[in-house]
């Protein structure tokens, strides 16, 4: 089947090429008819790109190795949930998910304002269907996903093991749902330019999806932290990696968009700034995208390494020359409607919560390129650690949390002092009470910028628990609803204002995590040997024996063998056991002269140990010390070399039996770590706000009752 | 071989779906529904303006005379918009 998938990628293509021309002829010549016919094709093409996916997905599950993306990351002994997210583990598959995801948004989008922005929706069609049309010549021409084997092996090499992480796997999609959100705010940014009509239009129209990708975005990077956490085994969850930055860059940009375009649909303000922003947004999603492809930084990533860097630093060139022409071109049209009243305003907030965004996005920028700056300009490649990113962001992001407790309580166009004294003395207070708990019960003044952010924290979350004591309060006077009532009501009507202030309480608890277990993170590395004890914090660790597994990794990622550690965990008198471990996957192609060394030289897996906690986790990863094993390896290998692979997995559970049966020493990282599951249920709580801000109103979302009324008094008010 | 015949098979049909407005009898689509389509969400979104203006002023983020001035002009905006909704019919 794979000629069908072939068949729809070079369809698929020529149909994307033809939405482009046909969207511009319908623009240029005022015939809607060619709009319409280049709608539909934006349709075939999500059509003909499920089709495709649906057969390179099928042959995954089939195992069907003759399809050389299949055997090339999947293998019969892969479990069934990795086989069917295993497409995006490689550069051509995650390329055509990048295209499939593009041609449903821009399908669902053009669907919606279909009878709507007359002048804006031909170009905006025109450029999805050519950002669709780019990727479709990389999937057809340079990494087609449908390429087939002569002579298909009997087993695949299998997911790469890192991978085999449940995070990790929805962790690629979350990403690409917000990088190829991103584009369609950035279509309709430049429809509107194209043809001139610079208003909030086209901003009301995208709206959700704007909020949707940043969503997405954030979800995925959370998901990345976890998975670096749980997998990784080095403890952390942000190493200031460049993949990693590479998303944050979009997603703080996105960030200072979804703030500023408020500004222009209330007042027809920084129109150049709005569209700058997505512009910019839409080219970091690209670089990041390129980032993982290009291989040019090196990165925990580097499995996705590849040379698509030339096409796609190309793409990304005339995206940024032509829509920066585009803007120059139109500056006249972006003149802005009316200016700043007073510093004492959410603009004014805004304003400032934009600047240091678009600051830290970059410092991030700075820093995530730094080895090539340096390379370009002294000849030597240097690069900066987390220390140099922390000096800059840390201070950054204080000022950004500050900004997110005092935003809120501005109105837009002008506050009175009366108004901000009443609104913040509240939360203040207790920021306040906050603050001396911490100074009494605990030893958050040995890091200042800690003790900052905890502080501002309980001012962020104060602030947001008094809108919406104020705002059920309101809606009582008004509508005499009971609490609950009045609650849900209040949310029901506001969703964008009140979902928006969840997700400040959800960043608020995320940043919490971040600065509790940074700074107050305690670490011991040891070598131990059965018996044998050290301490962290706390907790007091002892190694009780060695064990080992054949075939029964409790992850699920079907480990052929895992060595590890049974623990035993003391702290105030309270026990627990911990088994941290190691996965081995063995080679993809083993030596058949030494089939047992080089089982052992191919990849493996960190499967640590957690106890989750709201205040802390104990977390320990260990690697076995194979030293014990050197002896059995070598002789196993000059012994059973000459019998293949045959008894290649009788030898590696004898294997298994001897490390489980001797003293053998493993080397643990404990660790623990303050409030880091506040990251977590953080970034949950920021995806309901976000999900309540985007979720779509009714068809009367004013109430008919209300805009009943609303609309008899307005004609009242015009005859007046 | 089967790629080829694939190619035209699709082709063939996704040809005769993008065709379909332009061997349309009706040629355009009415340009005066979706302009009141687009007052309409204009309409909708002066008056989610008003309202949150309002609820400024009753969670006390905006003093009375503000929150007069500020109507007004809103209230201003959105009579036009539902001129040019009469104006339609």
């Amino acid at each position: 089947m794979a000629w069908l998938g072939s068949a729809c990628l070079f369809a698929g293509l020529l149909t994307a090429l033809y939405a482009a021309a046909a969207s511009l002829w319908g623009a240029r010549s005022g015939e809607w008819r060619w709009v319409a016919s280049g709608r539909r094709a934006i349709f075939a093409l999500a059509g003909l790109l499920a089709v495709a996916f649906a057969v390179l997905e099928a042959a995954y599950l089939r195992s069907d190795f003759s399809f050389a993306l299949v055997a090339q990351n999947s293998s019969e002994a892969t479990p069934a949930f990795y086989k069917l997210t295993a497409m995006w583990s490689s550069q051509e598959g995650s390329l055509l998910l990048w295209v499939f995801l593009l041609s449903l948004y821009a399908s669902t989008v053009l669907l919606l304002v279909r009878r709507r922005l007359r002048e804006i929706v031909p170009y905006a069609q025109a450029v999805l269907a050519v950002v669709a049309a780019f990727f479709l010549g990389l999937v057809v021409f340079a990494e087609p996903p449908f390429a087939t084997l002569a002579s298909p092996p009997a087993d695949g090499n299998g997911l790469q093991p890192l991978l085999r992480h449940p995070a990790m796997m929805i962790h690629p999609p979350m990403l690409y749902l917000g990088y190829v959100g991103f584009s369609v705010p950035f279509a309709f940014a430049i429809g509107a330019l194209a043809s001139r009509r610079t208003g909030a239009d086209w901003i009301q129209a995208t709206r959700r999806f704007s909020l949707a990708a940043w969503s997405f975005l954030g979800f995925g990077i959370m998901l990345g932290a976890l998975w670096s956490y749980t997998e990784l085994g080095w403890g952390g969850y942000w190493a200031w990696d460049p993949v990693e930055n590479a998303a944050l860059m979009p997603w703080l940009v996105g960030t200072a968009f979804i703030h500023s375009v408020m500004i222009q649909e209330k007042r027809g303000m920084l129109r150049v700034w709005n569209v700058s922003l997505i512009i910019g947004t839409f080219v970091l999603s690209l670089l990041g995208t390129f980032l993982v492809r290009s291989g040019i930084l090196d990165s925990i990533h580097a499995f996705g390494a590849s040379t698509l860097g030339g096409p796609f630093l190309a793409f990304i060139v005339a995206v940024l020359a032509g829509s920066a022409a585009l803007v120059v071109s139109r500056l006249g049209d972006l003149r802005s409607q009316a200016r700043l009243d007073s510093l004492l305003s959410r603009e004014a907030v805004f304003l400032a919560n934009n600047l240091v965004l678009v600051g830290l996005c970059f410092v991030v920028f700075w820093g995530t390129f730094f080895p090539l700056i340096s390379e370009a300009i002294g000849g030597e490649e240097a690069s900066v650690g987390p220390p140099w990113f922390s000096r800059y962001t840390t201070p950054l992001a204080l000022v950004l949390v500050a900004l997110t407790g005092i935003g809120p309580v501005f109105a837009w166009r002008r506050a009175t002092w009366a108004s901000l004294r009443r609104a913040l003395v509240p939360p203040l207070a207790l920021t306040a009470v906050a603050l001396a708990v911490m100074l009494a019960l605990t030893p958050a003044a040995e890091s200042v910028p800690s003790l900052v952010m905890f502080s501002l924290v309980a001012f962020v979350l104060g602030v947001v628990a008094q809108e919406y004591w104020r705002g059920v309060r309101a809606r009582r006077v008004m509508a005499g609803e009971p609490w609950p009532v009045a609650l849900v009501a209040l949310v029901g009507r506001n969703r964008r204002r009140y979902g928006g202030y969840i997700v400040h309480a959800g960043i608020a608890l995320a940043l919490l995590g971040v600065a509790a277990s940074s700074a107050f993170v305690e670490q011991r590395d040891a070598r131990l040997v059965p018996g044998q004890s050290t301490t962290v914090g706390d907790y007091t660790i002892t190694y009780r024996e060695p064990i080992a597994r054949v075939l029964d990794d409790r992850s699920g990622t079907g480990a052929p063998l895992t060595l590890g550690a049974r623990l035993e965990v003391e702290k105030d008198g309270e026990r627990f056991v911990v088994e941290p471990s190691r996965n081995y996957y063995g080679a993809s192609r083993p030596d058949p002269q030494a089939p047992l060394r080089s089982f052992f030289d191919g990849e493996a897996t960190s499967e640590v140990d957690v106890r989750w906690g709201l205040l802390r986790d104990f977390w320990i990863a260990a690697v076995p010390d194979l030293q014990t094993l050197e002896e059995p390896i070598r002789e196993g290998d000059e012994r059973f070399a000459s019998l293949g692979s045959d008894v290649g997995g009788l030898l590696v559970a004898a294997l298994a039996e001897r490390f489980a049966n001797t003293a053998s020493p493993v080397t643990v990282r404990a660790l623990v770590s303050p409030m880091v599951a506040w990251i977590w249920i953080g970034g949950l709580v920021a995806v309901l706000g976000a999900v309540i801000a985007l979720w779509p109103a009714g068809r009367r979302p004013l109430g008919g009752v209300y805009a009943a009324r609303v609309g008899r008094e307005l004609r009242e008010f015009a005859r007046a | 071989m089967e790629y080829g015949l694939a190619v035209i098979v699709l082709l063939a049909v996704v040809a005769f779906f993008v065709t379909g407005p332009l061997r349309s009898a009706e040629r355009e689509e009415r340009a005066e529904q979706q302009l009141r389509e687009e007052l309409e969400a204009a309409k909708e979104a002066k008056y989610r303006e008003i309202r949150e203006a309002e609820l400024d002023r009753r969670t006390g983020k905006l003093s009375e005379d503000d929150w007069r001035r500020i109507d007004r002009e809103l209230r201003g905006e959105a009579i036009a918009i539902l001129k040019r909704l009469d104006e339609l019919g």
